[in-house]
């Protein structure tokens, strides 16, 4: 058997208490004695842990009343602002410092004893993302039943998890994923690949979350976009470098906590408004019939029908200069110019008419460049001019030809499916998530700990369709149709800040807001439920805090992964085995810092398209990473050079994908869209449904034409299959082979 | 590994609770959102594939995490590999 399995821990991994983190000093006795004594020690940790972390929710809340109050006498909005963002990120670090630790075991998995329950907490908020937190529901606002498969793949891929990988990576023991890609299929080079799959997909993830750092920073107390980058990685890296994943666990149940707690109180008070239950998940069904019935109103209502013409006549006059190209470029300027002369000419309002200056000033500076700007400015036209969608109706079409509108729905239907598949397999390819079934002390406890993280997971994920036909009902109803002088406060406060966020034009000049004429920004839905239901501002900072926790706990998770994979998987196994483990820790803690300062440096140049990113690192993660992991355990035939060539193939073939079908690359990489059509119309963000069958076909096909693995790889699968209570919670017996 | 060893039911069993499980969520996950147009009745108030995919998928999901953490619990104390439990 490999090297790595027999001296799986050292005798550095002292097991000992867990509870000296959560107490600094002298341990009491009976935590000590944890490892020896087994199950009644453990009891213990675990009873002390739930009390300490009650307290901490009871504290917590407190804090938040207290802030209120604050708020009642007069304590201005930015400093509550403030307060929240110092307080949770001190409370993260202060956990981290209590937690730090240069011992390999502690550093790389939390010395193996976080018990199921808390291990589960853990992972939902190295889980639940940015994405999870602020994105969701407002993607569930825009994309109505379609944008069910993201809360589909993102919590049904915890099956694949708990049955298919989880229970085993426990069993094995081992630091991290690569560990196991290199263990079971033998040579640095299978290794070595999975690190960069592994690599690759938590960096474009761990942008993705620091640019949201910046932005809920910012939003927060209007510190400047890269003050907030900086602030928020000070408050990522005290925690991770001081006590790598034995600080981050515990960080991560607080966070978990906090976001918890800071998601479902505004939803419970605005499901009180319209349900009259504060449980809106199990009652919003009545609200979403009569979100049906205003929704017909809508789509017959005549003025909402003007509203939709004038847009549908821009996208065609933007079309007639699209053919009238290069001409209609050089009569542009002219024409600008006549329209703010005209506007000034019959006083039309200062908005209007600086509107019409910020026009010309971006003029396209030449024809292909006006080829490209026109292009755009007829899409969001006839996107905007499509007709209502209706929310629940699954793979809606807004075509009035039939043919077209059946063609459209099978396509929606068909990328429906890819990218529910796609995130499932993806959550089950993440290492940042997989790393955390290494932290249970047994691999029971792992599998119950996949249990609880979906649990907590779920807390959220039921919140959030709830939240969007929530939020939707109120702005079809209290803001539509209403005039433009007597909208709610938050309207104009919002559109005020970005109008990214929310935007509202008076298009048909009639004074009354119709939905046609609202944008809707994602990231509004939940950021401002608060004042939609009419909540003191304390509630509004305490969802910015929530959304910091999301992204932070995400962020510690992708560092950590990324860090370990190269300290532990490319120093210590590939260039100096022989490395104490002090030294591969210092390694990390190094690496950490260089990391996070690159994809900090990442994000600040504000990588437009980063969200829809994530999503393709979901598709990378489940094409490189799952079939190996899988096929690892349930087919001991497969062998080195299948799973290199299955990684290689996954790997390859969702890059191809995505660089030759992504908009983004295509224009880097010049390519013209017209040749590069997408296979079978599914998008790239779903390249994964190509690649994981790909995958899997490359890694069975050369396995069977390689020879057999050998004895070693045969024996781990043997180890890996069933538990064995000789070698639990301690370890010890590990230890001593 | 061979034969009939404690280690081979072990595992036969489990394959077959894992397989069994996985059916089960596929039919929940795929084939349910592949008929959503059709599955359009209303069900406690809701309409039917709208309450799937938001809510009944997911508690089903949990199910599924459930069961296998707790028969496989079981399987272990029946071959007398359970480790040492704490709670």
């Amino acid at each position: 058997m490999r090297a790595t399995l027999h001296s799986a821990l050292r005798k550095e991994s002292t097991i000992d208490c867990g509870a000296r983190l959560i107490t600094p000093g002298p341990a009491p006795a009976a935590s000590l004695a944890a490892p020896e004594t087994g199950a009644e020690a453990g009891g213990h940790f675990s009873l002390r842990l739930r009390r300490y972390y009650l307290w901490f929710t009871a504290g917590f809340l407190l804090f938040v009343l207290l802030l209120g109050l604050g708020e009642r006498m007069g304590l201005p909005r930015v400093l509550i602002g403030y307060t929240f963002l110092f307080a949770t990120i001190g409370l993260y670090a202060g956990i981290g410092i209590m937690s730090r630790t240069t011992d390999a075991a502690e550093y790389y998995v939390a010395g193996r004893r976080v018990p199921a329950f808390f291990n589960g907490m853990a992972t939902g908020a190295d889980w639940m993302s940015a994405a999870s937190f602020i994105g969701l529901a407002g993607s569930l606002y825009l994309l109505g039943f379609d944008g069910l498969a993201f809360v589909l793949g993102w919590t049904g891929g915890y099956c694949l998890v708990a049955l298919l990988i989880a229970p085993y990576l426990r069993k094995f023991g081992q630091f991290t994923i690569p560990d196991f890609i290199g263990a079971r299929y033998g040579g640095d080079l299978a290794r070595a690949i999975a690190m960069v799959a592994a690599i690759t997909c938590s960096f474009v993830y761990v942008v993705a979350q620091i640019y949201g750092v910046g932005l809920i920073t910012t939003h927060l107390t209007n510190v400047d976009f890269s003050y907030g980058v900086f602030l928020g990685l000070a408050g990522i890296l005290v925690c991770s470098f001081l006590g790598g994943m034995r600080a981050v666990t515990w960080t991560q149940v607080a966070q978990c906590i906090i976001l918890l707690i800071a998601y479902l109180i505004p939803v419970a008070w605005l499901g009180l408004q319209y349900t009259n239950s504060p449980l809106p998940q199990l009652a919003y069904g009545s609200v979403l019939e009569r979100l049906a019935e205003r929704e017909q109103q809508l789509a017959q209502d005549p003025r909402e029908r003007a509203v939709r013409e004038i847009f549908l006549q821009r996208a065609a006059a933007a079309d007639a200069r699209i053919a009238g190209l290069p001409a209609s470029w050089q009569q542009g300027p002219m024409a600008a110019r006549k329209n703010i002369e005209d506007l000034k000419a019959r006083r039309a309002p200062l908005l209007e008419v600086r509107a019409a200056e910020r026009t010309l000033a971006q003029y396209p500076a030449s024809p292909e460049e006006a080829r490209r700007a026109w292009q755009q400015e007829a899409a969001s036209y006839s996107e905007r001019g499509r007709p209502l969608m209706p929310h629940a109706e699954p793979f809606w079409s807004g075509e009035t030809d039939p043919a077209r509108a059946e063609q459209e729905r099978s396509t929606k239907r068909w990328n429906f499916l890819a990218l529910v598949f796609c995130l499932m397999a993806g959550t089950a390819g993440l290492p940042h998530v997989l790393m955390r079934s290494y932290t249970t002390p047994t691999v029971h406890q792992a599998r119950r700990s996949m249990f609880w993280s979906l649990f907590f997971i779920l807390l959220l994920y039921l919140s959030a369709p709830a939240l969007a036909v929530l939020v939707k009902f109120d702005i079809y109803t209290a803001v539509v149709g209403k005039h433009f002088s007597d909208l709610p406060a938050w309207v104009a406060a919002w559109s005020r800040i970005d109008p990214a966020f929310l935007r509202v034009d008076d298009v048909n000049h009639d004074g009354i807001v119709q939905l046609a004429e609202m944008q809707v920004g994602p990231d509004i839905v939940v950021l401002a439920t608060p004042e939609i239901a009419g909540l003191p501002y304390v509630i509004t900072g305490l969802v910015a805090a929530g959304g910091l926790a999301a992204a932070l706990s995400t962020a510690d998770g992708l560092l950590l992964t990324i860090a370990n994979a190269l300290s532990h998987d490319l120093y210590f196994k590939m260039i100096n085995k022989r490395a104490s483990p002090a030294r591969r820790v210092t390694m990390a803690k190094v690496l950490l810092l260089l990391v996070a300062l690159v994809a900090a440096f990442v994000s600040l140049m504000r990588p437009g398209d980063i969200v829809s990113l994530v999503g393709l690192a979901f598709s990378l993660a489940a094409a490189s990473l799952f079939p190996a992991l899988v096929i690892g355990v349930f087919w001991r035939r497969a062998n080195r050079w299948g799973a290199i060539a299955g990684m290689l193939t996954g790997f390859g073939v969702c890059l191809y994908y995505i660089a030759t079908r992504y908009p983004f690359f295509q224009s880097t990489l010049g390519l013209d869209p017209e040749n590069w059509q997408p296979w079978f119309g599914i998008e790239p963000i779903s390249s994964g449904v190509f690649a994981v069958p790909l995958g899997f076909a490359a890694l069975i096909v050369v396995s069977l034409l390689t020879p057999r693995p050998d004895a070693d790889s045969e024996n781990l699968v043997d180890f890996v299959r069933m538990p064995d209570p000789k070698e639990d919670a301690n370890l010890v017996s590990m230890r001593n082979r | 590994m061979v034969g009939d060893s404690p280690q081979r039911r072990y595992w036969v069993q489990t394959c077959r609770l894992t397989a069994v499980l996985l059916v089960i969520w596929f039919l929940v996950t795929f084939v349910g959102a592949f008929f959503a147009r059709s599955l359009n009745f209303t069900f406690l108030g809701w309409p039917f594939s709208f309450y799937m995919a938001a809510q009944g998928s997911l508690l089903i999901y949990l199910l599924i995490v459930y069961l296998y953490a707790r028969r496989q619990r079981a399987r272990d104390i029946a071959f007398g590999v359970a480790e040492g439990e704490h709670d």
